[in-house]
C-alpha cells in the first residue's frame, strides 16, 4: 500500500498502446464509436493494467499475469472453427459464431424460424438502433471493460421480442482459431424487451497450447417482466488468457438467472456487473469452476440493488486441484432506498490438493435499514467422514471422492434451468473428473 | 428488518452529542516545536534520555516514513492531514518523582474519568471480598505516562509493568529484543510514523509460569490541542504466563481533528496467553462531523509459541475515523487467536475495522465475532482477513459478523477476505443468522425458541462471556452495549 506508483509501463501496456495507435483508424465504427474508443483507451492508459494494489483486482494481478499484448486478430483471420457442435452437444440452439472477435455469418443460423428475434452484426445493429447508447452498461468504467471498448472488433446485436413461450436457446460461440497467438475483443449487445423470455448461452473455446488472449464484453438489457437465463461456458485452451465482462441492467419484476461454468483457460476472469433498476426482481447469479494444474480462475461480481423489493441469491462453487487458484469476489450493494431487499451470497471452495489456493471475498455494502442480507464463505477439503461413510459401504476411494465432488458441484449446477444445458454441464464436470484419474 | 425501538434508544444514549468526556484540563505543558522533522525525533528522544540505539531506530523509521504514502484502501474519507501543522510531543510541565507529586489537576481529570490512580482508594474498602478484581493502571496523559499504580506488588510477582520510556532505560535488552518484532518499523504508513515519534505507552513483561496477579490497564488521555498521540505498547507473555490487559481512551471536544497513531505489539511464547481489551471512546466529533480523533492504529499479536493464545476484545464507540485491525499471527502449533468486537458509529463517524488471522502453524484455530451498529450518518465497515498458509495443516476459523443499521442515512459494510492455501484448512464465514452451530440451534429451537432468538442467545452468550470479564470501570459502558439486541441485524 505504500509503494510509489511509478509511471513506467509494462511491456504489455506498451504493446497495447502501440496496438491501439496502429489499429485506431481501421477498427470498425466512425464518429461516436471512434470517440468512445479514444476516450476508453485514454482512461485505460491513465491507470494501466490492473494489479494487486487495485482492490477490485487484488487476487488477479493482470500486470503479472498478462506479460505481453498479443497482436490483434484481423478480419482475414476468420476461418473455420473446430467442432462448435461439441460445445453444446445435447441442445438445439440458434447458433451465432464469433471467430477471432468477429461475427462469422457462414456458421451463424439465419434464424428465420423465430420472428421474435432480430440478430445483426454489432455495428449494423448499432446503425439500426441509433437510440441505443453503447458503452453505458454497468461496469463500463472497469479497466478490462475499457480495454474492450477501445479495441472491440465486432460481435452481435440481438433484440428479443415477446414471442413464443418455448423458444430455442441462443448460443453465441466465441472461438479462437489460428496457429499463432492473437488477441480478440468481441463485443455484443442483447436487448430483451418487456415480457420476453430467452435463454442465452455464451461459450468460449480455442485450441490448447496457444496463449491467445480474449477480452469480451456483453451488454445485456432486460426489460420489465422479462425472463433471461444467461449461461457462460469457459472451455478455453489450456494456455489462454480470457477476461469476460457482463454488464446487465434488470427491469422491474424480471427474472434473471446467470451461471458461469469454467473448466478451461490458463487465466480466466468472469466479471459481472448487475444493476437491479426496477422493483420486484428475482435474480440468481452463480457459477461452478473445476480447476487443475496452474489454472487461475476469478469470478467477480458487483450487484447493485437500486430498487426496493428485489431478491437475489448468489452461489459459487469451486473445485481446486493441483496448484490451481480459485478466486471469488462478490459485492452486493444495497442503495439507500432499496428497502426490503433480500440478498444471500454463498461461496464454497473445495480443495483437493495441498498446493491449491482459494481466495474469497464476499462483500456487503448496505445503505438501507430494512433489508435482509447474508453472506457465507467456506473453504476446506472433502469431508473425511462422508468419504468414510461411502467407503464403508463398499465404494472405492476414488469413486467416493468422485461422488462427493459431483454432489458438491451439482448443487450449483442444479440452478441451470434448461435441462439440456444442465445435462451437458454435468457431463463436462464428469469429464473433468475422468481426466483427473 | 428494521432495528427494534429498544436498540434505537440504547444507541441514542451514546450518540456523539452525548459525549461525556469532552472537558479540557487546564494545565501548563511543554511541547516540541510544531511540525515534524529529524529534529522533532531528536527532541523526543533527548527528552526521554534514550540510549543512542533508540534514537537511531527512530531516525531510521522517520527516513523510511518520508518515502511512504498514506494508504487509501480503507472505506474512510477525511481531509488531508497536514503533518507539519501538529505537535508531536506534549507533557505536563512539572517533572514527577512519585504519585504524590502528580499535578492535582491531572488527578482530578482521572477522577472525573472514573480512573483510580490512588492505590489506597482501591484498598479503602473495609473488607475486600475474596477474589475481587484489582487493576493496576498506567495513565498516559498526552505524550507521557503520569502514573503507574501497584508497581511494587507487581514487582514481587516478577511482572514488569512500566511506561515504555522507563523500560527503554531499565530493560533495554528486553525492549530491543521485542520492539518492532511484531509490527516491523516499515509495516505501514502510520506504524512507521509511530516508530519515529512514539512518546510513551506501556511495557509489560510477564516471566515464565507467572499468572499476572491483577488486571493491567492503561488509560490514554489526549488533552492538549493540536497534538497527536503516538503511544507504543509492548506486552510479552513468556512461557506459560498469563496476563489480561485493558486500555481506555478519551479526549476533549475540539473543533480540529487530532491524530492518534498507536502501535501495540503482543508476543506469547509456549503455553502463554494474553487477553487484550479496549474500550475506545475518543472524541467522535460533533453531529456535523466537525472535530474528533483520527484513530489510525496498528495492533498485532504474535503467537510465537506452541499452544499460545491471544484474544482481542474491543468496544468501539468513539473517534471520528477508526482504522484499526487487531491481528493475530498464529505461528506456534496449536495456537489460538480470538477477536471479539462491538463497533457502534453515530453522527458522521467512519469506522473501518476488523481483524487479520494469519494461520502459519499446524492445528491453529481462530474465531472472529464482530457486531457493527451504525446510526445517524455514519459508515461502519468490518474488514477482516483469514488466511492459511501452505504449512498450516488443520487450520480452523470461524467468523461471524452481524451489522445493524438504524435509520436510512448510514451504511454498514462487510469486507471479508478468505484465503486458503492448505486443503486441510476449514474456514467458515457467515454473516447471516442461519448457521452458527446447527446442534446448538436445534437444541434451542427444540425448546420452543425461534431461530432468531436461538441465534441471538448463542451469539450474545458468546460476547457476553468475554465482556463480563472486563473490570468494573469498563463494565458499565460495555454492559450498555451488550443490551443492544441483535434483532434486525443483517449480514
Amino acid at each position: 500500500m505504500n509503494a510509489e506508483i511509478r509511471g513506467i509501463k509494462t511491456a504489455a501496456e506498451q504493446g497495447l498502446a502501440t496496438a491501439f495507435a496502429g489499429a485506431r483508424d481501421t477498427l470498425p465504427g466512425k464518429g461516436a464509436v471512434a470517440a468512445l474508443r479514444d476516450d476508453a483507451f485514454k482512461r485505460f492508459d491513465a491507470a494501466g493494467l490492473p494489479h494487486r494494489r487495485v482492490e477490485e483486482w487484488k487476487y488477479t494481478d493482470l500486470r503479472a499475469l498478462m506479460r505481453e499484448a498479443k497482436p490483434l486478430a484481423g478480419p482475414a483471420d476468420i476461418r473455420k472453427p473446430a467442432d462448435i457442435a461439441a460445445i453444446l452437444s445435447g441442445v438445439d440452439a440458434t447458433l451465432v459464431t464469433i471467430v477471432n472477435g468477429r461475427l462469422a455469418p457462414e456458421w451463424t443460423d439465419k434464424n428465420a424460424s423465430d420472428p421474435g428475434i432480430t440478430l445483426l452484426e454489432l455495428f449494423a445493429f448499432l446503425a439500426e438502433n441509433t437510440d441505443y447508447r453503447l458503452g453505458q452498461m454497468p461496469g463500463h468504467g472497469d479497466q478490462a471493460s475499457l480495454l474492450n471498448t477501445a479495441f472491440m472488433s465486432g460481435g452481435v446485436g440481438i433484440r428479443v421480442k415477446r414471442g413464443a413461450a418455448e423458444r430455442k436457446p441462443i448460443h453465441i460461440a466465441h472461438v479462437f482459431s489460428g496457429d499463432t497467438a492473437a488477441a480478440m475483443y468481441p463485443r455484443s449487445v442483447m436487448i430483451v424487451e418487456p415480457g420476453a423470455h430467452v435463454t442465452l448461452v455464451e461459450s468460449f473455446s480455442g485450441p490448447n497450447g496457444i496463449d491467445y488472449q480474449v477480452n469480451s464484453a456483453l451488454e445485456l438489457v432486460i426489460g420489465d417482466g422479462a425472463r433471461v437465463d444467461h449461461i457462460k461456458i469457459g472451455y478455453d485452451g489450456d494456455a489462454a488468457l480470457r477476461i469476460s465482462t457482463l454488464g446487465v441492467t434488470v427491469g422491474a419484476k424480471a427474472v434473471y438467472k446467470d451461471f458461469s461454468f469454467t473448466t478451461g483457460g490458463a487465466v480466466v476472469r468472469n466479471q459481472t456487473f448487475a444493476r437491479f433498476a426496477g422493483e420486484g426482481i428475482d435474480a440468481f447469479i452463480g457459477g461452478a469452476s473445476l480447476l487443475k494444474n496452474k489454472q487461475h480462475v476469478d469470478n467477480t461480481l458487483v450487484i447493485a440493488h437500486a430498487a426496493p423489493h428485489c431478491d437475489s441469491r448468489e452461489l459459487f462453487k469451486t473445485v481446486l486441484d493441483d496448484q490451481s487458484h480459485g478466486v471469488f469476489q462478490g459485492k452486493i450493494i444495497v442503495e439507500p432506498h432499496a428497502q426490503k431487499t433480500n440478498a444471500k451470497m454463498m461461496t464454497r471452495s473445495l480443495l483437493l490438493s495441498d498446493e491449491a489456493e482459494a481466495s474469497q471475498k464476499p462483500e456487503l455494502e448496505i445503505f438501507a435499514d430494512d433489508v435482509v442480507c447474508g453472506h457465507g464463505a467456506t473453504a476446506g477439503a472433502l469431508d473425511p467422514g462422508l468419504k468414510f461413510y461411502l467407503m464403508s459401504r463398499g465404494i472405492h476411494e476414488k469413486e467416493a471422492e468422485a461422488l462427493l465432488i459431483q454432489a458438491f458441484i451439482g448443487e450449483a449446477l442444479e440452478e441451470v434451468a434448461h435441462e439440456g444445458i444442465r445435462d451437458d454441464l454435468n457431463l463436462a464436470a464428469l469429464r473433468w473428473q475422468g481426466a483427473r484419474g | 428488518m428494521p432495528a427494534v425501538q429498544e436498540t434505537v434508544e440504547q444507541v441514542r444514549l451514546i450518540d456523539v452529542d452525548q459525549y461525556k468526556y469532552g472537558f479540557v484540563t487546564d494545565i501548563e505543558s511543554e511541547k516540541a516545536p510544531i511540525g515534524l522533522s529529524e529534529d522533532t525525533v531528536r527532541y523526543i528522544s533527548a527528552n526521554k534520555n534514550e540510549p543512542a540505539w533508540m534514537l537511531e531506530w527512530r531516525l531510521d523509521a522517520y527516513r523510511r516514513w518520508l518515502t511512504m504514502r498514506e494508504p487509501t484502501w480503507a472505506r474512510v474519507d477525511y481531509p488531508k492531514i497536514d503533518y507539519q501543522n501538529a505537535y508531536y510531543f506534549s507533557q505536563p510541565k512539572k517533572k514527577l518523582a512519585s504519585l504524590d507529586e502528580v499535578d492535582p489537576q491531572i488527578l482530578e481529570t482521572y477522577k472525573k474519568l472514573g480512573i483510580p490512580l490512588q492505590e489506597q482508594e482501591m484498598l479503602a474498602g473495609v473488607v475486600r471480598p475474596e477474589g475481587e478484581r484489582r487493576v493496576a493502571v498506567d495513565a498516559v496523559f498526552d505524550s507521557v505516562s503520569v502514573a503507574t499504580t501497584f508497581k511494587a506488588e507487581l514487582k514481587r510477582a516478577g511482572v514488569i509493568f512500566m511506561p515504555m520510556s522507563e523500560a527503554i532505560r531499565e530493560h533495554p535488552d528486553l525492549v530491543r529484543k521485542y520492539l518492532g518484532s511484531v509490527v516491523p518499523v516499515t509495516d505501514n504508513y502510520f506504524a512507521t510514523l509511530n516508530s519515529a515519534v512514539f512518546s510513551d505507552g506501556s511495557f509489560v513483561y510477564v516471566p515464565p509460569g507467572v499468572r499476572c496477579p491483577m488486571e493491567l490497564s492503561t488509560y490514554f488521555r489526549i488533552n492538549e490541542a493540536n497534538t497527536g498521540q503516538f503511544e507504543r505498547t509492548l506486552i510479552i507473555a513468556d512461557k506459560g504466563a498469563y496476563v489480561s490487559y485493558l486500555e481506555g481512551c478519551t479526549a476533549p471536544m475540539r473543533d480540529e481533528n487530532q491524530l492518534h497513531a498507536a502501535v501495540v505489539e503482543l508476543v506469547t511464547h509456549d503455553d502463554a496467553e494474553i487477553k487484550y481489551s479496549t474500550v475506545q471512546n475518543w472524541y467522535p466529533g460533533d453531529a456535523d462531523g466537525k472535530g474528533g480523533i483520527f484513530n489510525f492504529v496498528t495492533k498485532r499479536g504474535d503467537c510465537r509459541g506452541k499452544n499460545s493464545k491471544i484474544s482481542w476484545t474491543q468496544v468501539e464507540t468513539g473517534s471520528a475515523i477508526t482504522w484499526k485491525y487487531p491481528s493475530c499471527i498464529l505461528r506456534g502449533d496449536n495456537s489460538r487467536g480470538e477477536f471479539y468486537s462491538i463497533a457502534i458509529s453515530n453522527g458522521r463517524q467512519q469506522v473501518d475495522s476488523g481483524t487479520k488471522m494469519i494461520h502459519l502453524g499446524k492445528n491453529t484455530t481462530s474465531r472472529i465475532i464482530s457486531k457493527g451498529i451504525s446510526a445517524g450518518k455514519s459508515n461502519n465497515t468490518y474488514r477482516g482477513l483469514v488466511t492459511a498458509h501452505r504449512k498450516a495443516t488443520n487450520a480452523r476459523n470461524f467468523t461471524n459478523c452481524d451489522s445493524l443499521l438504524i435509520g436510512n442515512q448510514c451504511g454498514a459494510h462487510t469486507v471479508p477476505y478468505i484465503e486458503a492455501k492448505n486443503s486441510s484448512a476449514v474456514f467458515e464465514h457467515e454473516a447471516s443468522t442461519s448457521k452458527i452451530s446447527e446442534d446448538m440451534l436445534f437444541y434451542c429451537r427444540q425448546r420452543g425458541m425461534s431461530a432468531e432468538e436461538a441465534t441471538a442467545l448463542v451469539v450474545n452468550g458468546f460476547v457476553k462471556d468475554v465482556l463480563q470479564q472486563l473490570p468494573m470501570e469498563f463494565a458499565v459502558e460495555a454492559q450498555k452495549l451488550i443490551s443492544i439486541s441483535l434483532e434486525g441485524s443483517v449480514g
